[in-house]
């Protein structure tokens, strides 16, 4: 108590400087958190996956698609339970600005292989009974502002022409690392359109999503797949869902790369501005440590007021900055739109925010704690005359 | 008091110094500070270190008070060679055994005088409501009972000092070190203090050893030892 209440003055001892350094620990965590965040929403895609779904694509690019006709192959290959073609749509609503993902899909099999979208009975139902009908997640629902029963316009770039929809429904993620900003429509209303339309381009799938048995087979499973289609026209490639969007995170992983190490950088320079303070702060002391180690307290005594000095001002500002972030992060994800469709402050990085101030804290503390604890009184006393 | 610088070893001695030397090694060149010095302090006895600036006396008393470790010789305090102590043991020995009284006072500033006084109490096995005790007593002696919450920067110099003083009592040591305890202290405030470390060597049978560059504040003492360039003068 004696000891808390000792280092909690000497925080405040000197009051503008205690509050710039944890305003800078405060701008530091918060940033690290918010590049952490971003980082985070970058590998949404494949946090969210699971480990029981398989994506069959064409080997050779993504960009060429799959006969219709393997999803009856897909369906016998062992340990195979449910198969849903799906194409990336790529419309427009309203002006290119509104970007947003849009998938056809296999209704029936694909809602049932994705639980963690959940919708009411009455709007699968109204979703499922309309060739026409769409759903929509929640959050571009809301983007919009669009409400069940609306019609949903799209312009159509890889497949041309004035699309409609009616919207039947509007998704909830099961959890918050699910997206709730991909608009999904019916398969077979994209292929008959496009039968009439360009007959040669129909009965194609972009890839299909494979629903395994169990999720321990899924090397096996995929390997099966893509030998059932080897040597064919179209030869296959399965991976897992995971991997799959690994495969897109991959192509950025440069600015990745980058945003981690910004992230780093801004706490080692945070680190290296509360050393500073730590150490001035010290040197300002250095008779009293003095006193206290003529008075009979151990070096270890002395460090210990450092260090818990350092730590509790590492604290003070990390804490601070964790509450900042939220705020920060709702900005952010606002003014990024769809972009990162999840976008939230995971508590894998708030725990990392507050390790971050810890250690900095105790980095910070390291040195001043270390000559302190081996002053020699004589030396300390002196300071003071 | 008396001015004389005793030469002979007394068994009834509380301070013993024996061939006590301390020399600074700066490149090449070794700096003496004390030579082969000997010197007794009896039990309550109140002794004066005088002398020039760098006559060596602070280091002297740094030495006797176990806060700095002599380059050869002996210093028995109360029967026990503070000069073979580990580290650990003598800061354990100094809290049992030494009150600290500085020139400048050296209390901590973010504490109250009640808790600057209670400090050394913090390394003993005492309970809170002990040392409550304690504190309340050490501050009525030196006439500061009611300045126990105050703040240091709320207390003149003398009071400053008088709570130092209190601190160095707390423990009930075997001998009070004060180095220049005047020194920042004006003519009237200084005579306080000395009639302060008077009555404890004199009501109390407190041991003091006390560095002085003032001989009116010598002249309080029993005996008054000079020292010149590390040796003691008669």
């Amino acid at each position: 108590m004696f000891v808390t209440l000792f280092v909690l003055r000497n925080l405040f001892r000197h009051k503008l400087r205690t509050l710039l350094t944890a305003f800078g620990i405060v701008i530091a965590i918060a940033s690290f958190g918010l590049l952490r965040t971003v980082v985070d929403a970058w590998y949404a895609g494949a946090n969210a996956s699971n480990s029981a779904r398989l994506v069959t694509r064409s080997s050779v690019s993504l960009v060429f698609p799959l006969p219709l006709s393997y999803a009856q192959k897909l369906r016998q290959v062992g340990g195979v339970e449910s198969v849903a073609a799906v194409n990336w749509f790529g419309g427009v609503y309203v002006t290119e600005r509104n970007f947003f993902p849009q998938f056809a899909i296999q209704a029936p099999a694909y809602l049932a292989m994705y639980p963690e979208l959940t919708l009411t009975d009455a709007e699968r139902r109204a979703f499922l009974s309309d060739r026409q009908g769409a759903i929509a997640g929640r959050k571009l629902a809301n983007q919009y502002g669009w409400k069940v029963g609306d019609t949903i316009p799209l312009r159509g770039t890889i497949f041309p022409g004035n699309w409609s929809f009616t919207l039947r429904g509007v998704y909830d993620g099961a959890d918050r690392t699910v997206d709730e900003s991909t608009f999904f429509f019916h398969w077979d209303y994209l292929n008959e359109s496009v039968r009439r339309l360009a007959p040669g381009r129909s009965d194609q799938a972009g890839l299909f999503v494979v629903k395994i048995r169990d999720p321990g087979e899924a090397a096996e499973v995929s390997q099966a797949i893509d030998a059932r289609f080897a040597n064919s026209l179209a030869e296959t490639l399965t991976e897992t869902e995971k991997a799959f969007q690994l495969s897109f995170v991959s192509m950025t992983e440069a600015i990745l790369a980058a945003i981690q190490a910004v992230s780093y950088v801004v706490i080692l320079i945070i680190m290296a501005v509360m050393a500073n303070t730590m150490a001035m702060t010290a040197r300002e002391r250095y008779g009293e440590y003095a006193t206290f180690k003529a008075l009979g307290f151990s070096g270890g005594f002395v460090a210990g007021l450092i260090v818990a000095e350092s730590f509790g001002l590492a604290l003070l500002g990390g804490l601070a900055g964790i509450a900042l972030t939220y705020p920060l992060a709702g900005i952010f994800a606002d003014a990024m739109g769809t972009l990162f469709p999840v976008f939230f402050v995971s508590d894998r990085t708030v725990v990392l925010q507050l390790a971050a101030a810890l250690v900095v804290g105790l980095c910070a503390a390291a040195v001043p704690a270390w000559r302190a604890a081996r002053i020699r009184i004589v030396d300390g006393l002196r300071a003071v005359a | 008091m008396s001015d004389t610088v005793s030469d002979t070893v007394s068994d009834t001695a509380l301070v013993s110094v024996r061939a006590l030397s301390k020399f600074y090694v700066r490149g090449d060149q070794v700096i003496p500070v004390l030579v082969d010095l000997d010197l007794d302090v009896a039990e309550g006895d109140y002794v004066a270190l005088m002398g020039p600036s760098g006559s060596g006396k602070s280091t002297l008393l740094n030495l006797v008070a176990g806060i700095d470790k002599p380059s050869s010789g002996t210093i028995l305090v109360a029967g026990v060679d503070i000069a073979q102590l580990s580290e650990g043991d003598l800061a354990a020995w100094r809290s049992a055994h030494v009150g600290f009284v500085f020139q400048f006072y050296n209390l901590m500033p973010v504490l109250s005088a009640a808790a600057n006084v209670e400090l050394p109490l913090l390394l003993t096995s005492m309970s809170r409501r002990e040392r409550a005790e304690r504190v309340e007593v050490a501050l009525a002696l030196v006439g500061l009972g009611d300045r126990a919450e105050h703040l240091p920067n709320e207390l003149s110099g003398g009071q400053q000092q008088r709570v130092a003083i209190a601190r160095a009592l707390i423990t009930d040591p075997t001998l009070i070190v004060a180095d220049e305890p005047t020194g920042d202290l004006d003519r009237v405030t200084a005579g306080e203090i000395l009639d302060l470390l008077e009555r404890l060597n004199r009501e109390l049978g407190k041991t003091i050893l006390m560095v002085t560059h003032d001989p009116k504040a010598a002249a309080r003492a029993h005996r008054i030892v000079h020292l010149e360039k590390g040796i003691l003068a008669a």
